[in-house]
Protein backbone atom coordinates (compact mmCIF):
# COMPACT_ATOMS: atom_id res chain seq x y z
CA UNK A 1 0.00 0.00 0.00
CA UNK A 2 1.53 3.80 -0.78
CA UNK A 3 2.37 5.47 1.68
CA UNK A 4 0.27 8.75 2.35
CA UNK A 5 2.08 11.90 0.79
CA UNK A 6 3.89 13.75 3.07
CA UNK A 7 2.93 17.64 4.32
CA UNK A 8 4.54 19.79 7.04
CA UNK A 9 3.02 19.11 10.16
CA UNK A 10 0.49 21.81 11.57
CA UNK A 11 -0.68 22.92 14.53
CA UNK A 12 -3.30 25.84 14.72
CA UNK A 13 -5.00 26.97 18.05
CA UNK A 14 -9.27 26.91 17.01
CA UNK A 15 -10.03 30.28 17.79
CA UNK A 16 -13.64 30.60 19.64
CA UNK A 17 -16.10 33.62 17.90
CA UNK A 18 -14.06 32.89 15.01
CA UNK A 19 -15.26 29.08 13.98
CA UNK A 20 -18.61 28.46 12.75
CA UNK A 21 -20.87 25.64 13.16
CA UNK A 22 -19.42 24.10 10.46
CA UNK A 23 -16.21 24.13 11.75
CA UNK A 24 -12.35 23.89 9.40
CA UNK A 25 -13.04 24.13 6.26
CA UNK A 26 -11.90 20.74 4.54
CA UNK A 27 -12.97 21.47 0.72
CA UNK A 28 -10.95 23.77 -1.72
CA UNK A 29 -11.71 24.43 -5.04
CA UNK A 30 -9.48 24.22 -7.42
CA UNK A 31 -8.17 25.38 -11.37
CA UNK A 32 -6.38 22.58 -13.06
CA UNK A 33 -6.93 24.37 -16.54
CA UNK A 34 -8.07 27.69 -18.11
CA UNK A 35 -10.00 27.03 -21.27
CA UNK A 36 -9.13 23.00 -21.34
CA UNK A 37 -5.42 24.12 -21.52
CA UNK A 38 -3.69 22.39 -18.17
CA UNK A 39 -2.38 24.92 -16.19
CA UNK A 40 1.21 22.72 -15.75
CA UNK A 41 1.16 22.93 -19.84
CA UNK A 42 0.71 26.84 -20.01
CA UNK A 43 3.62 27.48 -17.24
CA UNK A 44 5.92 25.13 -18.95
CA UNK A 45 5.67 26.12 -22.56
CA UNK A 46 5.15 30.36 -21.89
CA UNK A 47 6.59 30.24 -18.13
CA UNK A 48 5.99 31.58 -14.88
CA UNK A 49 4.21 34.13 -13.80
CA UNK A 50 1.76 33.89 -16.52
CA UNK A 51 -1.27 36.50 -17.79
CA UNK A 52 -3.60 34.60 -19.06
CA UNK A 53 -6.65 35.81 -21.11
CA UNK A 54 -9.69 33.65 -22.20
CA UNK A 55 -11.18 35.40 -25.89
CA UNK A 56 -14.15 33.09 -25.60
CA UNK A 57 -15.13 34.87 -21.94
CA UNK A 58 -13.86 38.21 -23.33
CA UNK A 59 -16.36 38.27 -26.44
CA UNK A 60 -19.29 36.63 -24.40
CA UNK A 61 -19.16 39.18 -22.08
CA UNK A 62 -19.34 41.82 -24.76
CA UNK A 63 -22.12 40.15 -26.58
CA UNK A 64 -24.00 39.85 -23.64
CA UNK A 65 -23.53 43.88 -22.77
CA UNK A 66 -24.22 44.50 -26.32
CA UNK A 67 -27.54 42.81 -26.32
CA UNK A 68 -28.28 44.29 -22.89
CA UNK A 69 -27.97 48.02 -24.30
CA UNK A 70 -29.72 46.66 -27.50
CA UNK A 71 -33.13 45.79 -25.89
CA UNK A 72 -33.21 48.90 -23.93
CA UNK A 73 -32.06 51.54 -26.42
CA UNK A 74 -32.52 51.52 -30.09
CA UNK A 75 -29.32 53.78 -30.40
CA UNK A 76 -26.67 52.82 -28.06
CA UNK A 77 -23.13 51.69 -28.71
CA UNK A 78 -20.55 50.37 -26.55
CA UNK A 79 -16.79 51.99 -26.26
CA UNK A 80 -14.28 50.21 -24.86
CA UNK A 81 -12.13 52.08 -21.97
CA UNK A 82 -8.45 51.38 -23.31
CA UNK A 83 -6.72 52.11 -19.71
CA UNK A 84 -8.01 49.12 -18.92
CA UNK A 85 -6.38 46.94 -20.59
CA UNK A 86 -5.09 48.44 -23.64
CA UNK A 87 -3.43 45.00 -25.05
CA UNK A 88 -3.68 45.35 -28.90
CA UNK A 89 -5.09 41.67 -28.82
CA UNK A 90 -7.79 42.33 -25.67
CA UNK A 91 -8.53 46.17 -27.91
CA UNK A 92 -8.64 43.94 -31.44
CA UNK A 93 -11.32 41.41 -29.76
CA UNK A 94 -13.64 44.92 -28.90
CA UNK A 95 -13.17 46.40 -32.13
CA UNK A 96 -13.89 43.12 -33.80
CA UNK A 97 -17.53 43.25 -31.61
CA UNK A 98 -18.23 46.79 -32.61
CA UNK A 99 -17.21 49.00 -30.18
CA UNK A 100 -16.01 52.28 -30.10
CA UNK A 101 -12.47 53.13 -28.73
CA UNK A 102 -12.22 55.02 -25.34
CA UNK A 103 -9.12 56.99 -24.71
CA UNK A 104 -7.71 59.17 -22.06
CA UNK A 105 -4.52 60.05 -23.71
CA UNK A 106 -2.09 60.53 -26.73
CA UNK A 107 -0.61 57.45 -25.83
CA UNK A 108 -3.57 55.59 -26.12
CA UNK A 109 -5.24 57.51 -29.01
CA UNK A 110 -1.68 56.04 -30.69
CA UNK A 111 -2.52 52.67 -29.88
CA UNK A 112 -5.99 53.20 -30.82
CA UNK A 113 -5.09 54.22 -34.43
CA UNK A 114 -2.50 52.14 -35.23
CA UNK A 115 -4.68 49.31 -34.38
CA UNK A 116 -6.83 50.67 -37.34
CA UNK A 117 -9.32 52.35 -35.52
CA UNK A 118 -10.84 55.33 -37.48
CA UNK A 119 -10.46 59.17 -36.09
CA UNK A 120 -14.18 59.24 -35.90
CA UNK A 121 -14.75 55.94 -33.77
CA UNK A 122 -12.05 57.02 -31.39
CA UNK A 123 -14.07 58.78 -28.03
CA UNK A 124 -11.32 60.99 -26.10
CA UNK A 125 -11.46 61.86 -22.60
CA UNK A 126 -9.06 62.71 -20.29
CA UNK A 127 -8.18 65.77 -18.36
CA UNK A 128 -4.79 66.16 -19.53
CA UNK A 129 -4.95 66.72 -23.99
CA UNK A 130 -2.15 68.44 -25.60
CA UNK A 131 -1.99 70.76 -28.40
CA UNK A 132 -0.75 68.43 -30.97
CA UNK A 133 -3.07 65.75 -29.47
CA UNK A 134 -6.71 67.77 -30.28
CA UNK A 135 -5.76 68.78 -33.56
CA UNK A 136 -4.96 64.91 -34.64
CA UNK A 137 -8.36 64.14 -32.76
CA UNK A 138 -9.86 67.40 -34.64
CA UNK A 139 -8.22 66.39 -38.38
CA UNK A 140 -9.46 62.85 -37.51
CA UNK A 141 -13.35 63.99 -36.39
CA UNK A 142 -12.51 61.87 -33.19
CA UNK A 143 -15.52 62.35 -30.20
CA UNK A 144 -13.93 64.54 -28.44
CA UNK A 145 -15.11 65.64 -24.80
CA UNK A 146 -13.57 68.81 -23.10
CA UNK A 147 -12.48 68.58 -19.55
CA UNK A 148 -12.50 72.21 -18.92
CA UNK A 149 -12.42 75.83 -20.34
CA UNK A 150 -8.61 76.04 -21.35
CA UNK A 151 -9.26 72.93 -23.54
CA UNK A 152 -12.19 74.67 -25.21
CA UNK A 153 -10.42 77.88 -25.94
CA UNK A 154 -7.55 75.94 -27.36
CA UNK A 155 -10.04 73.96 -29.88
CA UNK A 156 -11.37 77.28 -30.68
CA UNK A 157 -7.87 78.28 -31.66
CA UNK A 158 -7.12 75.59 -33.41
CA UNK A 159 -10.50 75.47 -35.34
CA UNK A 160 -9.81 79.13 -36.13
CA UNK A 161 -6.21 77.99 -37.54
CA UNK A 162 -7.62 75.16 -39.29
CA UNK A 163 -10.48 77.51 -40.88
CA UNK A 164 -12.99 74.52 -39.66
CA UNK A 165 -15.43 74.31 -36.92
CA UNK A 166 -15.38 70.99 -35.29
CA UNK A 167 -17.53 69.58 -33.06
CA UNK A 168 -17.04 69.35 -29.22
CA UNK A 169 -18.59 67.61 -26.43
CA UNK A 170 -18.40 68.00 -22.93
CA UNK A 171 -17.66 65.90 -19.42
CA UNK A 172 -19.96 67.00 -16.81
CA UNK A 173 -19.70 66.21 -13.37
CA UNK A 174 -22.85 65.28 -11.51
CA UNK A 175 -24.46 64.44 -8.22
CA UNK A 176 -25.89 60.92 -8.87
CA UNK A 177 -26.05 60.14 -5.03
CA UNK A 178 -22.51 58.44 -5.37
CA UNK A 179 -20.05 58.33 -2.55
CA UNK A 180 -17.26 59.60 -2.98
CA UNK A 181 -18.66 62.39 -5.41
CA UNK A 182 -16.24 62.45 -8.31
CA UNK A 183 -16.50 66.16 -9.50
CA UNK A 184 -12.40 66.57 -10.62
CA UNK A 185 -13.71 65.70 -14.13
CA UNK A 186 -15.26 68.07 -16.67
CA UNK A 187 -17.69 70.92 -15.22
CA UNK A 188 -19.79 70.97 -12.32
CA UNK A 189 -23.41 70.71 -13.22
CA UNK A 190 -24.61 71.58 -10.02
CA UNK A 191 -22.85 74.68 -9.88
CA UNK A 192 -23.94 75.88 -13.57
CA UNK A 193 -20.40 75.79 -15.05
CA UNK A 194 -21.43 73.11 -17.39
CA UNK A 195 -24.03 75.44 -18.73
CA UNK A 196 -21.59 77.96 -18.78
CA UNK A 197 -19.76 76.07 -21.03
CA UNK A 198 -22.14 74.68 -23.37
CA UNK A 199 -23.04 78.21 -24.35
CA UNK A 200 -20.03 79.07 -24.60
CA UNK A 201 -19.26 76.19 -27.44
CA UNK A 202 -22.90 76.84 -29.08
CA UNK A 203 -22.38 80.47 -29.09
CA UNK A 204 -18.69 80.99 -30.27
CA UNK A 205 -19.34 80.92 -33.66
CA UNK A 206 -15.76 78.20 -33.69
CA UNK A 207 -17.22 74.93 -32.43
CA UNK A 208 -20.96 73.27 -32.66
CA UNK A 209 -21.56 71.17 -29.34
CA UNK A 210 -21.24 67.83 -29.37
CA UNK A 211 -22.10 65.19 -26.95
CA UNK A 212 -22.81 65.32 -23.05
CA UNK A 213 -20.06 63.00 -20.86
CA UNK A 214 -20.05 62.40 -17.66
CA UNK A 215 -18.26 59.74 -15.06
CA UNK A 216 -19.80 59.33 -11.89
CA UNK A 217 -17.03 56.63 -10.49
CA UNK A 218 -15.49 53.22 -9.98
CA UNK A 219 -16.74 50.03 -9.05
CA UNK A 220 -20.34 51.73 -8.79
CA UNK A 221 -22.05 48.53 -7.35
CA UNK A 222 -25.60 50.45 -7.24
CA UNK A 223 -27.37 50.24 -10.81
CA UNK A 224 -29.61 52.93 -9.46
CA UNK A 225 -26.43 55.44 -9.39
CA UNK A 226 -26.67 55.00 -13.18
CA UNK A 227 -30.35 55.61 -13.33
CA UNK A 228 -30.42 58.72 -11.50
CA UNK A 229 -27.21 60.26 -13.82
CA UNK A 230 -29.04 59.31 -16.84
CA UNK A 231 -31.84 60.93 -16.03
CA UNK A 232 -29.72 64.01 -14.59
CA UNK A 233 -27.89 64.04 -17.79
CA UNK A 234 -30.96 63.62 -19.65
CA UNK A 235 -32.40 66.73 -18.46
CA UNK A 236 -29.53 68.87 -18.42
CA UNK A 237 -29.39 67.89 -22.38
CA UNK A 238 -32.94 69.20 -22.18
CA UNK A 239 -32.06 72.49 -20.56
CA UNK A 240 -29.23 72.90 -23.12
CA UNK A 241 -31.36 72.66 -25.94
CA UNK A 242 -33.85 74.98 -24.23
CA UNK A 243 -31.02 77.79 -23.52
CA UNK A 244 -28.80 77.25 -26.55
CA UNK A 245 -30.66 76.10 -29.19
CA UNK A 246 -27.98 73.50 -29.82
CA UNK A 247 -29.13 69.70 -29.69
CA UNK A 248 -26.70 67.24 -27.68
CA UNK A 249 -25.28 64.54 -30.49
CA UNK A 250 -25.46 62.20 -27.97
CA UNK A 251 -25.42 60.86 -24.12
CA UNK A 252 -22.00 59.35 -22.67
CA UNK A 253 -22.60 57.82 -19.52
CA UNK A 254 -18.85 56.72 -18.85
CA UNK A 255 -17.63 53.84 -17.01
CA UNK A 256 -17.24 52.27 -13.71
CA UNK A 257 -19.75 48.91 -13.71
CA UNK A 258 -18.10 46.39 -11.15
CA UNK A 259 -16.54 43.21 -12.19
CA UNK A 260 -16.98 40.34 -9.88
CA UNK A 261 -13.90 40.92 -7.94
CA UNK A 262 -14.51 41.62 -4.78
CA UNK A 263 -12.99 44.93 -2.56
CA UNK A 264 -10.78 44.10 0.55
CA UNK A 265 -13.87 46.37 2.17
CA UNK A 266 -17.02 44.54 0.73
CA UNK A 267 -18.52 41.82 3.03
CA UNK A 268 -20.12 40.64 0.01
CA UNK A 269 -18.67 38.35 -2.44
CA UNK A 270 -18.00 40.30 -5.57
CA UNK A 271 -19.76 37.36 -7.22
CA UNK A 272 -22.94 39.18 -6.04
CA UNK A 273 -21.96 42.20 -8.14
CA UNK A 274 -24.94 43.48 -10.13
CA UNK A 275 -24.64 41.74 -14.43
CA UNK A 276 -24.51 44.27 -17.17
CA UNK A 277 -28.44 44.02 -17.82
CA UNK A 278 -28.78 45.61 -14.67
CA UNK A 279 -26.97 48.61 -15.58
CA UNK A 280 -28.32 48.48 -18.68
CA UNK A 281 -32.01 48.32 -17.67
CA UNK A 282 -31.39 51.31 -14.92
CA UNK A 283 -30.10 53.76 -17.74
CA UNK A 284 -32.62 52.50 -20.57
CA UNK A 285 -35.39 53.15 -18.14
CA UNK A 286 -34.22 56.32 -16.48
CA UNK A 287 -33.88 57.90 -20.55
CA UNK A 288 -37.31 56.66 -21.27
CA UNK A 289 -39.01 57.61 -18.53
CA UNK A 290 -36.81 61.36 -19.05
CA UNK A 291 -38.30 61.69 -22.57
CA UNK A 292 -41.55 63.61 -24.11
CA UNK A 293 -42.52 60.10 -25.65
CA UNK A 294 -42.05 62.06 -29.20
CA UNK A 295 -38.75 63.21 -29.05
CA UNK A 296 -36.36 60.73 -30.33
CA UNK A 297 -33.69 59.45 -27.62
CA UNK A 298 -30.59 61.08 -28.18
CA UNK A 299 -28.08 58.20 -29.03
CA UNK A 300 -26.41 56.63 -26.15
CA UNK A 301 -22.49 55.67 -25.25
CA UNK A 302 -21.61 53.38 -22.61
CA UNK A 303 -17.54 52.87 -21.61
CA UNK A 304 -17.12 49.84 -20.21
CA UNK A 305 -13.74 48.54 -18.93
CA UNK A 306 -13.34 46.41 -15.92
CA UNK A 307 -16.69 44.71 -15.93
CA UNK A 308 -16.26 42.98 -19.35
CA UNK A 309 -12.37 42.22 -19.10
CA UNK A 310 -11.51 41.67 -15.45
CA UNK A 311 -13.25 37.89 -15.28
CA UNK A 312 -11.77 37.05 -18.26
CA UNK A 313 -7.74 37.13 -16.87
CA UNK A 314 -6.10 35.00 -14.92
CA UNK A 315 -2.09 34.83 -13.12
CA UNK A 316 -0.67 31.81 -13.06
CA UNK A 317 2.11 31.90 -10.68
CA UNK A 318 4.24 29.55 -8.82
CA UNK A 319 5.07 28.71 -5.23
CA UNK A 320 8.56 29.70 -4.51
CA UNK A 321 8.63 29.09 -0.63
CA UNK A 322 6.99 27.85 2.30
CA UNK A 323 7.39 29.55 6.09
CA UNK A 324 6.08 30.01 9.43
CA UNK A 325 5.84 34.05 10.22
CA UNK A 326 6.57 34.71 13.65
CA UNK A 327 2.99 34.99 15.04
CA UNK A 328 2.33 31.15 13.90
CA UNK A 329 1.01 32.29 10.86
CA UNK A 330 2.01 29.87 7.51
CA UNK A 331 2.89 32.43 4.74
CA UNK A 332 3.91 31.27 1.10
CA UNK A 333 6.01 33.32 -1.19
CA UNK A 334 5.09 33.08 -4.96
CA UNK A 335 6.40 34.54 -8.26
CA UNK A 336 4.29 37.07 -8.92
CA UNK A 337 3.55 40.42 -6.58
CA UNK A 338 1.85 43.85 -6.57
CA UNK A 339 4.54 44.87 -9.58
CA UNK A 340 2.41 42.48 -11.64
CA UNK A 341 -0.78 42.53 -9.17
CA UNK A 342 -1.90 46.55 -8.63
CA UNK A 343 -5.64 45.61 -8.04
CA UNK A 344 -4.27 43.17 -4.77
CA UNK A 345 -4.17 46.76 -2.92
CA UNK A 346 -7.88 47.36 -3.22
CA UNK A 347 -9.39 43.92 -4.06
CA UNK A 348 -9.43 40.13 -2.69
CA UNK A 349 -7.93 38.56 -5.44
CA UNK A 350 -9.26 34.46 -5.29
CA UNK A 351 -5.98 32.77 -5.03
CA UNK A 352 -6.44 29.38 -6.09
CA UNK A 353 -3.82 25.78 -6.51
CA UNK A 354 -4.33 24.08 -9.28
CA UNK A 355 -3.87 21.00 -8.12
CA UNK A 356 -5.73 20.28 -4.43
CA UNK A 357 -3.43 18.30 -2.58
CA UNK A 358 -6.06 17.55 -0.14
CA UNK A 359 -3.93 18.61 2.67
CA UNK A 360 -4.57 20.69 5.71
CA UNK A 361 -6.09 23.72 4.76
CA UNK A 362 -4.91 26.68 6.85
CA UNK A 363 -5.36 30.30 6.38
CA UNK A 364 -2.41 31.53 4.71
CA UNK A 365 -0.40 34.97 3.70
CA UNK A 366 0.36 35.47 0.28
CA UNK A 367 3.89 37.19 -0.33
CA UNK A 368 5.05 38.31 -3.89
CA UNK A 369 9.09 37.92 -4.92
CA UNK A 370 9.32 41.57 -4.41
CA UNK A 371 11.80 42.89 -1.15
CA UNK A 372 9.26 44.71 -0.27
CA UNK A 373 7.25 44.44 2.92
CA UNK A 374 4.31 45.71 0.93
CA UNK A 375 4.45 43.07 -1.24
CA UNK A 376 1.49 40.99 0.04
CA UNK A 377 -1.23 39.47 -2.47
CA UNK A 378 -3.73 38.60 -0.17
CA UNK A 379 -3.25 38.63 4.25
CA UNK A 380 -4.87 35.64 4.61
CA UNK A 381 -6.67 32.57 2.09
CA UNK A 382 -7.35 29.19 3.02
CA UNK A 383 -4.81 27.22 1.06
CA UNK A 384 -4.04 23.38 1.44
CA UNK A 385 -0.19 22.68 2.07
CA UNK A 386 1.46 24.04 -0.58
CA UNK A 387 4.94 23.00 -1.99
CA UNK A 388 7.68 24.83 -4.01
CA UNK A 389 6.69 24.56 -7.53
CA UNK A 390 2.75 24.04 -6.76
CA UNK A 391 0.90 26.36 -9.27
CA UNK A 392 -1.42 29.00 -8.88
CA UNK A 393 -3.69 30.74 -10.42
CA UNK A 394 -5.20 34.05 -9.43
CA UNK A 395 -8.28 35.77 -10.52
CA UNK A 396 -9.56 37.74 -11.52
CA UNK A 397 -7.30 40.21 -12.96
CA UNK A 398 -7.90 41.34 -16.28
CA UNK A 399 -8.57 44.76 -15.52
CA UNK A 400 -5.76 46.85 -15.08
CA UNK A 401 -3.30 44.63 -14.07
CA UNK A 402 -1.46 44.27 -17.07
CA UNK A 403 -1.34 48.17 -18.00
CA UNK A 404 -0.50 48.96 -14.43
CA UNK A 405 2.08 46.26 -14.02
CA UNK A 406 5.50 47.53 -13.87
CA UNK A 407 8.97 46.73 -14.35
CA UNK A 408 10.11 46.63 -10.95
CA UNK A 409 13.07 44.74 -9.48
CA UNK A 410 11.75 41.76 -11.87
CA UNK A 411 10.28 42.25 -15.43
CA UNK A 412 7.37 41.54 -16.70
CA UNK A 413 5.79 37.89 -17.53
CA UNK A 414 4.24 36.76 -21.41
CA UNK A 415 0.54 37.39 -21.69
CA UNK A 416 -1.00 34.65 -23.40
CA UNK A 417 -4.51 34.22 -24.81
CA UNK A 418 -6.46 31.27 -25.47
CA UNK A 419 -8.73 31.80 -28.61
CA UNK A 420 -12.24 30.15 -29.04
CA UNK A 421 -10.72 26.58 -30.46
CA UNK A 422 -8.50 26.14 -26.84
CA UNK A 423 -4.86 27.27 -28.73
CA UNK A 424 -2.99 29.77 -26.57
CA UNK A 425 -0.92 32.78 -28.27
CA UNK A 426 1.49 34.88 -26.61
CA UNK A 427 0.14 38.39 -26.88
CA UNK A 428 3.08 39.88 -25.26
CA UNK A 429 6.23 38.15 -24.61
CA UNK A 430 7.90 38.54 -21.60
CA UNK A 431 10.43 41.34 -20.93
CA UNK A 432 14.07 40.81 -21.17
CA UNK A 433 16.62 43.51 -19.67
CA UNK A 434 16.91 45.11 -22.52
CA UNK A 435 13.42 46.16 -22.75
CA UNK A 436 14.53 48.38 -19.16
CA UNK A 437 17.73 49.23 -20.32
CA UNK A 438 16.98 50.13 -24.22
CA UNK A 439 15.61 53.62 -22.99
CA UNK A 440 18.76 54.70 -20.76
CA UNK A 441 21.81 56.23 -21.65
CA UNK A 442 24.98 56.60 -19.81
CA UNK A 443 27.52 59.25 -20.01
CA UNK A 444 30.66 58.17 -21.16
CA UNK A 445 32.60 59.25 -18.17
CA UNK A 446 30.68 56.61 -15.90
CA UNK A 447 31.38 53.57 -18.35
CA UNK A 448 33.05 50.87 -15.93
CA UNK A 449 35.77 48.92 -17.07
CA UNK A 450 35.04 45.80 -18.62
CA UNK A 451 31.50 46.85 -19.08
CA UNK A 452 29.47 45.36 -22.09
CA UNK A 453 28.35 46.89 -25.33
CA UNK A 454 24.76 48.04 -24.95
CA UNK A 455 22.66 45.72 -27.19
CA UNK A 456 24.81 42.43 -26.48
CA UNK A 457 21.90 41.41 -24.51
CA UNK A 458 20.42 37.63 -25.71
CA UNK A 459 16.77 38.00 -26.55
CA UNK A 460 15.34 34.55 -25.91
CA UNK A 461 12.89 33.04 -28.64
CA UNK A 462 9.29 35.28 -28.67
CA UNK A 463 7.56 32.47 -27.31
CA UNK A 464 10.37 30.85 -24.85
CA UNK A 465 9.85 30.43 -21.62
CA UNK A 466 9.44 34.24 -19.10
CA UNK A 467 11.59 33.07 -15.96
CA UNK A 468 12.10 30.27 -13.54
CA UNK A 469 11.47 27.34 -15.54
CA UNK B 1 11.18 10.12 31.73
CA UNK B 2 10.70 11.81 28.39
CA UNK B 3 13.59 12.52 25.99
CA UNK B 4 12.29 16.46 25.05
CA UNK B 5 11.71 18.85 26.89
CA UNK B 6 8.01 18.01 26.59
CA UNK B 7 6.16 17.53 30.39
CA UNK B 8 4.70 13.43 29.54
CA UNK B 9 1.80 14.35 32.02
CA UNK B 10 0.98 17.03 30.15
CA UNK B 11 0.61 15.36 27.24
CA UNK B 12 -1.02 12.37 28.32
CA UNK B 13 -3.53 14.47 29.81
CA UNK B 14 -4.01 15.99 25.93
CA UNK B 15 -7.54 14.42 24.25
CA UNK B 16 -6.64 13.59 20.46
CA UNK B 17 -9.12 12.63 18.41
CA UNK B 18 -8.15 10.46 15.32
CA UNK B 19 -9.28 13.42 12.93
CA UNK B 20 -6.88 15.80 14.34
CA UNK B 21 -8.66 17.37 17.07
CA UNK B 22 -6.75 18.27 19.91
CA UNK B 23 -8.01 19.51 23.34
CA UNK B 24 -5.56 20.48 25.92
CA UNK B 25 -7.97 20.13 29.43
CA UNK B 26 -5.68 22.37 31.38
CA UNK B 27 -5.91 25.35 29.20
CA UNK B 28 -9.51 24.55 27.76
CA UNK B 29 -7.52 25.50 24.58
CA UNK B 30 -8.73 23.34 21.31
CA UNK B 31 -6.34 22.45 18.62
CA UNK B 32 -6.42 21.09 15.03
CA UNK B 33 -3.70 18.75 13.25
CA UNK B 34 -2.84 16.96 10.31
CA UNK B 35 -2.11 14.04 9.67
CA UNK B 36 1.67 14.27 10.49
CA UNK B 37 1.31 16.41 13.21
CA UNK B 38 -0.55 13.75 14.80
CA UNK B 39 2.18 11.74 14.39
CA UNK B 40 4.75 14.28 16.03
CA UNK B 41 1.88 14.28 18.82
CA UNK B 42 1.99 10.51 19.31
CA UNK B 43 5.56 9.92 19.07
CA UNK B 44 5.97 12.64 21.79
CA UNK B 45 3.45 10.71 24.03
CA UNK B 46 5.77 7.33 23.16
CA UNK B 47 8.59 9.52 24.76
CA UNK B 48 10.66 9.57 21.69
CA UNK B 49 12.99 12.39 20.57
CA UNK B 50 12.93 14.88 17.92
CA UNK B 51 15.20 13.11 15.58
CA UNK B 52 13.28 9.96 16.25
CA UNK B 53 10.31 11.38 15.54
CA UNK B 54 11.56 12.51 12.37
CA UNK B 55 12.80 9.04 11.45
CA UNK B 56 9.21 7.77 11.78
CA UNK B 57 7.87 10.10 9.60
CA UNK B 58 10.46 9.40 6.97
CA UNK B 59 9.01 6.35 7.27
CA UNK B 60 5.58 6.77 7.46
CA UNK B 61 4.91 8.63 4.87
CA UNK B 62 6.31 9.85 1.19
CA UNK B 63 8.54 12.74 1.17
CA UNK B 64 9.82 14.52 -0.89
CA UNK B 65 11.85 17.62 0.72
CA UNK B 66 14.53 16.46 2.97
CA UNK B 67 12.92 18.91 5.67
CA UNK B 68 11.50 16.87 8.11
CA UNK B 69 14.20 17.60 10.86
CA UNK B 70 13.27 21.04 10.81
CA UNK B 71 9.70 20.93 10.08
CA UNK B 72 9.29 18.74 13.74
CA UNK B 73 11.76 21.34 15.30
CA UNK B 74 9.17 24.30 14.29
CA UNK B 75 6.04 21.96 15.15
CA UNK B 76 7.87 21.63 18.68
CA UNK B 77 8.52 24.97 18.79
CA UNK B 78 5.08 25.95 17.83
CA UNK B 79 3.85 23.66 20.71
CA UNK B 80 5.55 25.08 23.35
CA UNK B 81 4.78 28.78 22.08
CA UNK B 82 1.05 27.69 22.33
CA UNK B 83 2.03 25.95 26.15
CA UNK B 84 0.54 22.57 24.57
CA UNK B 85 2.58 19.65 26.26
CA UNK B 86 4.73 21.52 28.53
CA UNK B 87 4.69 21.98 32.32
CA UNK B 88 2.64 24.93 33.39
CA UNK B 89 4.34 28.71 33.39
CA UNK B 90 7.14 27.09 30.74
CA UNK B 91 5.04 28.01 28.30
CA UNK B 92 6.78 30.15 25.04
Amino acid sequence: MARPAYEKPTLVRNTIGLMNKAGRRADLDEESSLDGIPVTKLCAEFGSPLFVFSERRLRAKIQEAKDALARRHPKATLCWSYKTNYLDAICAVHHQEGSLAEVVSGMEYEKARRLGVPGDRIVFNGPAKTRTELERAVQERAIVHADHMEEICLLERIAAERGERPTVGLRVSLDAGVHPRWDRFGFNLESGQALQAARRIARGGRLNLGGLHTHIGTFITEPAAYGRSAATLAAFAGAVEKDTGARPTHLDLGGGYASTNTLGSQYHSGALAPTFAEYAEAIGSALVDAGDGTTPLLPLLVEAGRTLVDDCGTLLATVLSVKRLGDGRRAIVIDAGVNLLFTAWWYRLNVVPARNTGGFIEETVVYGPLCMNIDCIRESVALPDLKPGDRLSISPVGAYCVTQSMQFIHLRPACVMIDPRGRAHVIRRAEVLEDLTGPERLPEYLRLEGMREPGAVRRPAETGPARRD
Amino acid sequence: MSRTDFDPSALRALAISETGFVFDPRTGHSYSVNGTGLAVLSGLREGLDLPGIARRLYEQFEVEDATVEEDVALFAQRMRDFGLGVRPGTAG
